[in-house]
Formats: structure tokens, C-alpha cells, sequence
């Protein structure tokens, strides 16, 4: 037996065909929308590398079945940069009032020769900040920090380091030893910050 | 596998009845596990999130009615006042990811002896209301565990609602483990006073085949408290009793060797648990002489 | 499915180019791949897809030792959507690979020697209809006794792991399961024991460490019209894969291909072999890409592990702190294949004593044949385990002479010019005594930092953490201290070269610089410095970093330290070359013009060329025009030789690194839990290539150490010799709550002999932590604990 799911990712409607029951929300991102920027490193939910949001809130898409997706709303790592962006926009973000338009999102491609280091992109301040304060190793922890970190700011724009290790304690990174992703979220609060008080 | 997504409570009973087998998934934080690591191929997984009446909860005079999915977050955001140790106890459930997700009816659902609401459950007092297409029955906290990972749920039923006593003294909860946050108890340990009723329980996870009461230990503390008029006086709990409190908890614990501790470590650590629990309800009863919100 | 029909697979890398990024050697240049990690578009080996892919699903023994009755595989074959069940008797060459002994099998034929190995393979159009189908085969096992430690390997009736041996160890060792003896005599321990005033002796064990990388094992094997096959994998060490995979497909080595995949993390468990052969295979046979990705529980059976070790130490020192003599005994358990456990027995010995001067040693270090899980490469690779037994083993000595432990390490530290036990000199900087000076230097945090103004305990500060266990109650400060060698690349007379292609063109008018190499970049930031380095040596802003790949020649593995100073100098070295092909093209054109061209010396800088009094004589891109030149060049480091296999001398090690811990930790006493409240580090780093990035290894480094001393461990029932805990549910690594400061002060003192005088820097913090946190431990209960990782029980009483 197999089923059909549909629901939003990043703004845009998307249908899953010919899933298995047992199939995560995990699987049908990476496997079969072609979004694999949620990682799969543990699939019991100890790591933290698959946190989406859905409905707004950051769960391990591992460990929530693809069916219970049904209707609902993903944001991911590859529609972050959009769902922050709007956010600024918008001056704040209630749970699903964000997301990327239909228009403007895109699925995830490779993209083509020698542009590969997307210098130029758009990105969230989570997301540059992680680049600057050198908390990108291996980077596989880094999609799932990236969605935690950013909601934890959404929520708490003024974190302490408490706040940020508390939030960030469902993430496990085996490269960094943390220290440049506390710098990160420090920095990019900080960012935030400066940018709230120059509006 | 057949995936069922009931529309309503009705709908999620009817399907129970029709397909007993069936194998509810709310959280998903235990079942996926499962399924992910092919430990468990249901016939049927009978989703639970559609279903709104799961996820609400609702102060009353006495009990907390918490629906089955109320997620820990929540618990732990919304309803510390009312209910102290379980909102410790929903603190320590994994991550936030987790806890955004899993709930108190997952936990009852799975019945392991680790799952770390039942000692706050038991400290509190609690019923579970568990209904079927034949009706619904109160079961009593006490009488929910019947076994490793077993359940007093019939094969048609599920979990609606936890009923959940409102705090009327201060309530404690800890866990032991050996990583500072996401970790698996090895044991834990809920405490709860209860003035009005002059009564102190306790909860035990992870050290027995079932979570359990250390009743024999709240006998003596009840007894212990009565006889020195500690109610009324307010006055500092001698070591002594605090101590053989401790042990007497130890000894209700049954536990097990396995990867996670040994036997030995996991009394030891009741113990512990209990003492300093004991010490730190007493100090907020004493800092009110009357029922207080839990501690933070 | 939503991709499109494509030539080449969903996922395969490619040039990565930073056009706007200034910043050469020494400078804090960001990652040209981050923005392309945060963004979730760098693809990992498991991200990989293509049309029409199969998936491949293993089939693992469920017992450690026994013999394979039977296997049959007819009823996975009728299964919907199964495309091949393949046992060992399907397999087309060679049946064994292995990085030092072809000891291991690609699928077990006749026994199986540890739980979880390969015993059968399926390939399906699902995940879950392959694992159906492997769990459709059937396997029949005779069960035999397992060997688990040196008793059960070395008993009169003992079973051999491995019957026929003829390995390059198989003749000199005293039991074939034995994998490797290295012993070290110089001296004489015996008669310097008589000048000792102060003897001490301990036996200390090291648990079994996983390097817990996050991306797991996994790749796509597609198969080529040659009959070859392109594999897109995660490993340290492309060619050493290459070499090991060929034989197995009986195919020659151009017809296998490889592209590294986006590499989630290594630290030792990706230099071996994991589902390269075993996806070809499948692919090969099928005629389909094949994809394997293994889940968490697999990953702990793909990759070998750290070796867990029993060590015997004996240190006297005479009543002034001199230590006169150290022996000691070391048995690492390498289980039931090879892997790199004889080179793991030549670093446990030759740095057995740690960065200390002793002129008289007895040495001996073997690795085991045994049925437990196979250990090899984890970084620190054997100096790890000795260096947590000799730091243990120094405290304790300054507690029986009443010195401090800091100062009894600085009165023996080794400096430059200092002979090893081996008898290499050590012939660059070797600030052992100041590594310690600084650490110890460093302000103690703060005490009682759990109390917050006005409100109870901030549990998130205590041990316990966010489980609110204490508010206060049991706690102890200790602090600790400790200190460490690790060598640098590969030792003992092997031939380590790295191969660098540069090419310098010009596009849209600016000088452009394409790197090309091999380099695994598994996270530590080697396409950042390649990028770097080609920067600083051509004069260039424009760097491309092609993808690594088996189209160029090997780069080694990324391990031991070495890359940077490797691959680093092999680009390095190309640069150089390719510079001066650049001149002379210059010379040719312009040389006419200005005599600057025959007699100054000739720089690359700001796309120009330069003379070193900063006179531009012309633009790269004049001298170019559309001319492109092309290097692709060798290197090396200067040569080791192999240890005498009766004395153990020799100049076996290319470059040695150092670095000092100090932990601040807080025990709650009563439960045994620990919180490590600061992990101060001090290295000498020879040269800061990246300083932001040489900060983050160390710190990553100190946090696998920091695992190591209080949670990590692979627990193997000794009865069994099967995993009890392969999940991240019960093999814990440190969360960021578990986590503390990690201070770092690195010196830079350059090696003469090294690029830039880079020193390695990825695996000695990993030695030292662990013993600072057991050493501070210790101070705070007064305990002696000699095992890793130290567990609530040890610390409570109820083991």
C-alpha cells in the first residue's frame, strides 16, 4: 500500500505520491521533493540535523510521519533565507503567516558549473552569521542549527548564553565543540539587534 | 501498513475497534524510532494529530484535564503552577524539538519504565481516561502500569485524557543521567506534598519493571510528619528522617543492570533524589506554611 | 519523483570558485563552501539521487563468531521490486580488502568474525523493500567462542581469529593473534629503577571510542557504459579506497571513478572502506545507480572504532621530580579485522611516554586479533590511549613526591634537541613547559555560577543540567591538568606524498587559479587554505577549487594531521612551479623591456607581476593572454625509517605536535555526575594558515576528548562480543550543554622543515583533554579512577 501527502514546503504546495506508510516526513523532503538540505544523521531524534518547522514550530522531521504532514506547513533550511526575510518584513511572524510565496519559491537544484559558492545570495542573519563566526565545519549539524537557532531568536531576540545552549540542546555537533555556534547566535542577535534599533 | 487518519475522536475509536491492532501515533517520538529502525512493522498506524480535542487542556477545580498530545512545551510553558512536577518533569523530556511534539498519552502509551512523566504522574496523582466505541473508564495512575512496556489499555481503546491533580503543595521532579541535557533516564525520581490532605507521594521511573510509588517511604514520611506536628509547626525536617525517607525510597526501587546504570547506582540515586527533594519541598512549604507554586 | 532525467547524478559536486575573497596564508578567509552548507545545497554523499536508482540494503551477522552454514537467499528473491540478493558467491574478483591486510571480506564466506558484519546484500526500488527483502534471508550460523582480550587471544587453546595468516607482521609476532608488537628498549629501566626514589605503578583502561560523525556512511555507484563503474562517495582517502575497490570488481583502476561526495564529518572512521565495493557491486551486477546510506544503528557497525586499551605503566622519579625511568605495557584490542592497528601499535609505543625526558624506557605495545568490533583510525590514532595512562600516571607521581602536578610535568618536559625513546631527535620547537605555563596562567572561571540574583539554582549551571538533580547540593570544584605528543603524518618509512594540479588562466580579463587535488575536505576547512595558499603564491583573487576526485593523483588521507602541511605543500609546491612558468613566459615577452625580468626577483602579487621592491612590471593577464599554464606535481615530506622490531629505534615520526589542557570541572559528589565548567587549551600550531579555523579544531578536537573522559563508549558484552548500545540513544556524545568554554592559546612556532612551518594541528587537543577532565575528577573526589569514560558509578561507589 502506498498514499499520497500533500502540504507546503517553504511556501509551495507539493504532492508526494506513492509513499510508503512508514516513510518520514524526512525521507519524502530528501528523497522524493528533492530537498535533502535536512540531514539525515541519527533518525531517532538525538541529533537534531532533520529540525523543520512545521505549523511554525521546530520538530525532527525523522520522527513525524509522513502522513501527519498532511495539510500542514513545512519551512526547511532551503526556505529559510525567504521565511526570515519576510519575517523582517513583516515586522514579526505568527506560526504559518510566513513562508515563501508561491511564486518566488523555488526547489532545490544543483546548480550549474562554477557558481557553486553562491556568493551573492540572499541569506538569513542566522545563516551569514554561522558563515562569519566560522561555526560551519562538516556543516551536517548545520541545517538543523540553522532552523532551531533562528526560531530561538524569532522567540527570544536577546538570548543569554543559557538560552542559546538550552534551545540548541536538541543539536548534536561532532565538529565544532559548540564554541563558534554559541559565536554565531550571539552574532547574529547582536545583528538583529542593531538592525531593530536603525529601524 | 495501512495509514488511518481519523478526522475526529469518533472517527479514531471507530478505527480502533475495526483494526485493534492498529498502533496510535501522536508525537510520533516513539513509534517513529521504531519504524525507522525496523523494530516494528504495525499493520496499521493510526494517526492521532487531526484530532484537536487531544491537544487541549483545561484547569478545573481540582484536576488538570490534559489531553493525550498536549505537547511538553506546553506543559512546561502553560501549566507550572498547576501542575509543578510535571512541568519539571516535561523539562527534561529530550530536546525542544522533542518536547514540542511528545506528550503525557505517548508516554502512558508506551508504558516504559524510563518514560519520564510517570513519576510526576504518580506523585501528583493522576487518572487516565481511556475510552473505546464501548464507552470510557477512569483508570487510576496506579493501576495504568502492568508490566514492562504493558498497559491497563484494552485492545480497542485509546487515551484521551489525563486527569491530573492540581498542586496543593510544592512538587519536585529529577532525573538522573549521564549527559547534562537529551538523555535517557536512568532513573528518576517525583515528590510531591500535599497539605491539604497532610500526604506525601512519590514517583520512581527507570527502577523497576514499572514506574511505582515508594509507598513504604511515604507511610513513614506521613507518619514521621504527623508525629512531630511538621505541618503545623513548619519546623526544619530532622536529618534522620530525611535520611531513612532516602533509604526507604532506595528500597522500593527494584531495578535492573543494564547499559545505561547498574542496579546499585540506580537505588543509590533514588536515594539521593529523595533526600534532596524532600529538602527542597519542605523549604518552600516552610517558606509559605501553606500551598505554593512548584519551584522553577 | 520530482528531478528531472539528468546525465549526471543529483548531487555531484562541483567547481567551487570565491571571486571576491582576499586573504592569503595567516589570514581568517571564510569557507568558499559555507554558504552553500547553510543553505542546505552542499550535497552529501547521502543526498546524492538519480533517475531510475536502486537502493542497496546489508544484510549483518547477528552473531560475532561463528561459521556460516548456510545463507539462503531464494525468498528475498521472489520479493516485488527486488533487483539482486547477492551472498559472497556472487561477488566478481577478489573476496578481501583491507587498508594495510587484505584480511577483510566484502561479504563473509565461511565465518563470520564480528556482530554486524557484512554477510549478504540486496538491491531494491525502496528502502523498506530492501530491508524487507534482507530480512527474508536466511542464515544459518554454527556458533563458535569468541575472543575478547589478551586472555582469551593469547590461551594454550586459544581459537585463531584469522586462520592462515601472510601478512608483512604475520612472521615476527608471537601469536597469530597478534596482530602487531612494537616493542622500545633504550636504555636501561631496570638499573634506573635503583636510582628512583619514588616508584608508582597503575593499570588504566580506555574504552571503546565511535567517532560519531554525523553524515553516515553512504554514496552512489553508477555504472558506466565501459563496464566500469563512477562511485560518488564520503572517505578520507580516495586513491586508498581506489586501490582496495578495483581488485574487489576485478576491473582495472581507470574504470573505477571516483568523485568525493560532500563528506559529513570523518575523524578516522571514513579512511577504511564502508559501502564503496558493496554499492559497486550491486550496480555492476544490476546495471542501475545504486544508493546506500547507512542508518545510526549500521554506522556503528560500518566503520572501525578507537581502540579500546589496557595499559600497564611503571614511573620512578628521584626525590627532585627527575623522572629516572618509565615502563610500560600496552594492549590495544583491534578486533577481527586489521584496519590500521599495526600503525596504531607503532604510535602507542613510540609515543608511549609521552612529551617528557626519559633517557631509560621498556616499551611494549601490541594490537589483537579478537571478535570484537574492528578498531582502527580515530583521531589520535594511539597516542590517545597513552596519553590519558602517563598523565594519570604524572599526577600521581607528584602526589607521592608532594609536587605540584604542573610543576613535576614542567621539570621533565621535553624541549627541542630532546632524544625519543625511538632516538629521533626532535628537531623543531617543542614548547611543552610553556604550554603548561599558559594554561595554568589563565584566570579560574568563576565558582558557584549556578546561583542566579534573587532565585534558586540556574540548573542549566550545575551538573545534572536541565534533569534538576541538584541545586547546589554535593558539589566539588576540581581542576586538572595535562599535556601531550602526537606525531604528524604517516610514520614508520611509509611513502606519504600529496599531488596538487594547478592551473593558471586568464578569464574575463583577471588571472584565475584552479586547484585540483584529491584532499578529502571532511570539515576542517582544507579547500578554505588551498584556496589560501594559491592566493598568497600566484598573486591571484579568483581560486576555483575543483572537486576532488580520482582524475588527479593521490593526495593521502586526510588524517594524521597531515593535510595542511601535505596537500598544502604539494599546492604550494605546484604554485611554485606553475609561478615560474609564468615568468618565463614573461621573461619571453617582455624580458626586452626591462631588465627588472632577468635580474630582480620575481613575485606574483594583486594579478601582477612584481619585483620583490614592489616595481609591476606587467599583468598576469598580459603575460597569459589566452595561454594557460598547468602543473601537476608531487611532493613529499622528508623521509621516516621503520622501527627496529627488537628495540624499536628509529627516526620514525616526520613532525610532532603538542598541547596542554586545563579543566575546571564540577562533581556532584552523591550522584557522580560531572559538569566541565572550562577546557582551557594551549598548541603550538607552527603557523596559523587559517587562525579561525585552526581555533575550531581545537575546540572540536577538546570536545571529543571531553566525550571520551565522561559519556562515550561503545559497550561490547564481553560474553557475546556484541554491541549493546549502537544507537545515539545509548552511545552519548556531549551536547552543547554539556559543553564549556574552550579557551584557546596557540603558539606559533614555526618547523623549519614544514610549509610555512605549519605544525598539524587536528589530534593533539583530542590527547589532552581527556586526561585534564579525569585529572580534575580526581581532584574534586579524590578518587582514583582509571577508566574511561569515568561513569556515575565509579565516582558513587556502585559499580
Amino acid at each position: 500500500m502506498t498514499m499520497r501527502v500533500n502540504f507546503t514546503v517553504n511556501g509551495r504546495p507539493q504532492e508526494a505520491d506513492d509513499v510508503w506508510e512508514g516513510e518520514s516526513l524526512l525521507y519524502v523532503l530528501r528523497e522524493r521533493l528533492g530537498l535533502p538540505g535536512s540531514k539525515n544523521a541519527c533518525e531517532q531524534g538525538e541529533c537534531g540535523s532533520c529540525t523543520v518547522r512545521l505549523d511554525g514550530v521546530p520538530v525532527c522531521s525523522c520522527l513525524v510521519a509522513a502522513g501527519q504532514a498532511e495539510g500542514r506547513e513545512v519551512v526547511t533550511v532551503e526556505g529559510l533565507a525567504d521565511y526570515a526575510k519576510q519575517r523582517a518584513e513583516h515586522g514579526g511572524c505568527a506560526s504559518g503567516a510566513c513562508g515563501t510565496s508561491i511564486d518566488s519559491a523555488k526547489k532545490w537544484e544543483a546548480k550549474p558549473q562554477d557558481s557553486q559558492t553562491g556568493e551573492g545570495v540572499e541569506l538569513s542573519p542566522i545563516q551569514q552569521a554561522f558563515i562569519d563566526a566560522g561555526a560551519v565545519q562538516c556543516g551536517f549539524c548545520t541545517p538543523g542549527l540553522l532552523v532551531a537557532a533562528d526560531e530561538m531568536l524569532e522567540r527570544n531576540p536577546s538570548p543569554t548564553d543559557a538560552d542559546i545552549r538550552e534551545a540548541l540542546s536538541g543539536n548534536l555537533c561532532r565538529c565544532t565543540g559548540y564554541e563558534k555556534i554559541l559565536d554565531a547566535v550571539r552574532l547574529a542577535a547582536a545583528r538583529q539587534e542593531r538592525q531593530g534599533e536603525a529601524v | 501498513m495501512d495509514f488511518l487518519r481519523p478526522a475526529s475522536w469518533e472517527e479514531a475509536l471507530a478505527a480502533k475497534a475495526e483494526h485493534p491492532t492498529a498502533v496510535p501515533i501522536a508525537g510520533g517520538t516513539d513509534v517513529m524510532v521504531e519504524i525507522n529502525f525496523d523494530h516494528r512493522r504495525p499493520e496499521y498506524l493510526l494517526d492521532l494529530n487531526r484530532i484537536e480535542l487531544l491537544r487541549e487542556w483545561e484547569v478545573g477545580e481540582e484536576n488538570v484535564r490534559l489531553g493525550a498530545s498536549v505537547p511538553y512545551t506546553q506543559i512546561m510553558e502553560n501549566l507550572r503552577a498547576e501542575l509543578p512536577g510535571l512541568a519539571l518533569a516535561s523539562h527534561t523530556v529530550a530536546s525542544p524539538q522533542i518536547r514540542n511534539r511528545g506528550g503525557v498519552g505517548g508516554n502512558l502509551g508506551t508504558a516504559s519504565p524510563a518514560g519520564d512523566a510517570h513519576p510526576a504522574l504518580l506523585a501528583a496523582g493522576a487518572e487516565v481516561e481511556v475510552e473505546s466505541v464501548r464507552g470510557s473508564r477512569f483508570i487510576p495512575i496506579d493501576e495504568f502500569y502492568t508490566g514492562v512496556k504493558r498497559n491497563a489499555l484494552q485492545p480497542d481503546e485509546l487515551i484521551k485524557t489525563v486527569h491530573v491533580k492540581k498542586a496543593d503543595g510544592p512538587q519536585q521532579y529529577s532525573k538522573v543521567g549521564t549527559r547534562n541535557a537529551m538523555v535517557i533516564a536512568v532513573c528518576a525520581f517525583g515528590l510531591a506534598l500535599h497539605p491539604e490532605t497532610r500526604t506525601v507521594r512519590t514517583g520512581i521511573g527507570s527502577a523497576a519493571p514499572t514506574p511505582i510509588r515508594a509507598k513504604e517511604a511515604e507511610s513513614f514520611l506521613n507518619a514521621a510528619l504527623e508525629e512531630g506536628g511538621f505541618w503545623d509547626n513548619g519546623k526544619i525536617i530532622t536529618p534522620s528522617i530525611a535520611k531513612q525517607f532516602a533509604d526507604l525510597c532506595s528500597g522500593a526501587a527494584n531495578p535492573i543492570d543494564d547499559v545505561r546504570g547498574t542496579a546499585k547506582y540506580r537505588r543509590h540515586a533514588v536515594g539521593i533524589m529523595a533526600r534532596r527533594q524532600l529538602g527542597w519541598t519542605w523549604e518552600q512549604y516552610r517558606g509559605t506554611g501553606r500551598p505554593l507554586e512548584g519551584a522553577a | 519523483m520530482a528531478q528531472n532525467t539528468r546525465t549526471v547524478p543529483v548531487g555531484t559536486p562541483t567547481d567551487v570558485t570565491q571571486n571576491h575573497v582576499k586573504g592569503g596564508i595567516g589570514e581568517s578567509t571564510l569557507r568558499p563552501d559555507g554558504t552553500l552548507k547553510v543553505t542546505g545545497e552542499f550535497a552529501y554523499s547521502s543526498d546524492m539521487w538519480h533517475e531510475d536508482m536502486l537502493w542497496g540494503q546489508i544484510l549483518r551477522s547477528t552473531v560475532a563468531h561463528a561459521e556460516i552454514v548456510s545463507i539462503d537467499t531464494s525468498e528475498a528473491l521472489t520479493m516485488d521490486g527486488v533487483y539482486a540478493v547477492l551472498t559472497h558467491e556472487d561477488l566478481p574478483a577478489a573476496k578481501n580488502y583491507g587498508m594495510e591486510f587484505q584480511d577483510t571480506p566484502v561479504l563473509a564466506y565461511g565465518k563470520v568474525r564480528h556482530h554486524g558484519e557484512p554477510v549478504a546484500l540486496v538491491a531494491a526500488d525502496h528502502p523498506e523493500t530492501a530491508r524487507r527483502a534482507a530480512a527474508k534471508i536466511k542464515v544459518e550460523y554454527r556458533e563458535l567462542p569468541v575472543v575478547t582480550d589478551e586472555a582469551s587471544a593469547l590461551a594454550p587453546d586459544a581459537i585463531l581469529v584469522h586462520e592462515n595468516r601472510d601478512d608483512h607482521h604475520s612472521g615476527h609476532v608471537p601469536h597469530p593473534n597478534i596482530v602487531h608488537r612494537q616493542p622500545i628498549i633504550r636504555g636501561d629501566a631496570a638499573e634506573a629503577a635503583k636510582r628512583a626514589d619514588v616508584i608508582v605503578t597503575g593499570e588504566y583502561t580506555f574504552g571503546m571510542q565511535d567517532q560519531a560523525f554525523l553524515g553516515p556512511e553512504s554514496g552512489l555507484a553508477v555504472p558506466a557504459e565501459d563496464g566500469g563503474v563512477d562511485l560518488y562517495v564520503a572517505t578520507q582517502w580516495l586513491h586508498s579506497d581506489l586501490k582496495q575497490i578495483a581488485p574487489c570488481l576485478g576491473l582495472p583502476e581507470e574504470k573505477v571513478r571516483m568523485t568525493m561526495a560532500g563528506v559529513g564529518g570523518a575523524f578516522g572512521g571514513r579512511e577504511d572502506i564502508s559501502m564503496q565495493i558493496l554499492a559497486s557491486v550491486l550496480a555492476l551486477r544490476t546495471g542501475k545507480p545504486v544508493k546506500m546510506v547507512y542508518n545510526r544503528y549500521e554506522s556503528f557497525f560500518g566503520h572501525v572504532h578507537r581502540h579500546p586499551a589496557k595499559l600497564w605503566y611503571e614511573h620512578g622519579a628521584t626525590k627532585d621530580g627527575k623522572l629516572t625511568h618509565v615502563k610500560c605495557r600496552i594492549v590495544l584490542d583491534g578486533g577481527a579485522y586489521a584496519s590500521s592497528t599495526a600503525s596504531v601499535v607503532g604510535n602507542a609505543s613510540s609515543l608511549s611516554i609521552g612529551p617528557y625526558v626519559v633517557e631509560d624506557v621498556e616499551i611494549e605495545a601490541i594490537g589483537l586479533y579478537t571478535n570484537n568490533p574492528p578498531c582502527g583510525a580515530m583521531r589520535g590514532f594511539g597516542a590517545v590511549q597513552a596519553c590519558f595512562a602517563y598523565e594519570a600516571q604524572m599526577d600521581k607521581l607528584a602526589a607521592k613526591l608532594g609536587m605540584d602536578p604542573v610543576e613535576l610535568r614542567q621539570l621533565n618536559a621535553m624541549e627541542q634537541g630532546t632524544i625519543m625513546p625511538t632516538g629521533q631527535v626532535v628537531d623543531s620547537p617543542a614548547p611543552v613547559a610553556e604550554l603548561l605555563r599558559r594554561v595554568k596562567a589563565r584566570p579560574l572561571p568563576p565558582e558557584r555560577q549556578w546561583e542566579t540574583a534573587g532565585e534558586g539554582a540556574d540548573v542549566r549551571a550545575l551538573p545534572g543540567g536541565l534533569s534538576n538533580t541538584s541545586h547546589g547540593e554535593g558539589v566539588v570544584r576540581g581542576v586538572g591538568y595535562a599535556v601531550g605528543i602526537k606525531n604528524v603524518g604517516f610514520s614508520e618509512g611509509f611513502d606519504d606524498y600529496s599531488t596538487a594540479k594547478i592551473r593558471i588562466e586568464v578569464i574575463n580579463g583577471e588571472a584565475v587559479a584552479t586547484v585540483h587535488t584529491a584532499a578529502a575536505e571532511v570539515g576542517q576547512g582544507g579547500v578554505t587554505i588551498h584556496a589560501q595558499i594559491a592566493r598568497t603564491e600566484l598573486g591571484v583573487q579568483q581560486v576555483t577549487i575543483h572537486p576532488a576526485d580520482t582524475q588527479v593523483g593521490s593526495a593521502g588521507s586526510t588524517s594524521a594531521g597531515r593535510q595542511t602541511y601535505m596537500t598544502g605543500g604539494a599546492i604550494k609546491n605546484s604554485c611554485e612551479l606553475v609561478r615560474e612558468k609564468v615568468l618565463e613566459i614573461g621573461r619571453r615577452k617582455f624580458g626586452s623591456y626591462h631588465p627588472a625580468w632577468a635580474n630582480a626577483e620575481l613575485l606574483l602579487e594583486g594579478g601582477k607581476v612584481v619585483t620583490d621592491g614592489g616595481e609591476a612590471l606587467a599583468t598576469i593577464a598580459d603575460v597569459l593572454e589566452d595561454q594557460a599554464v598547468e602543473v601537476e606535481e608531487e611532493w613529499r615530506h622528508r623521509p621516516t625509517q621503520a622501527f627496529d622490531l627488537v628495540t624499536g629505534q628509529g627516526d620514525g615520526h616526520v613532525q610532532y605536535a603538542f598541547a596542554a589542557h586545563r579543566a575546571v570541572v564540577e562533581v556532584d559528589t552523591e550522584l557522580g555526575l560531572v559538569k566541565v565548567i572550562e577546557l582551557a587549551c594551549a598548541q603550538d600550531v607552527g603557523k596559523a594558515v587559517n587562525p579561525l579555523s585552526v581555533v575550531g579544531q581545537i575546540q572540536g578536537g577538546t570536545t571529543q576528548g571531553l566525550g571520551v573522559a565522561v559519556m562515550e563508549e561503545i559497550i561490547v558484552d564481553p560474553k557475546t562480543a556484541k554491541v549493546r548500545n549502537p544507537s545515539f540513544t545509548d552511545y552519548l556524545i556531549p551536547t552543547i550543554l554539556d559543553t564549556p568554554t574552550i579557551p584557546v592559546d596557540y603558539l606559533e612556532l614555526a618547523d623549519p622543515n614544514a610549509p610555512y612551518g605549519v605544525r598539524g594541528i587536528g589530534e593533539a587537543p583530542t590527547l589532552s583533554s581527556t586526561p585534564a577532565v579525569l585529572a580534575a575528577i580526581r581532584a574534586a573526589t579524590g578518587l582514583e579512577l582509571n577508566k574511561t569514560p569515568v561513569r556515575p558509578e565509579a565516582l558513587t561507589g556502585t559499580l
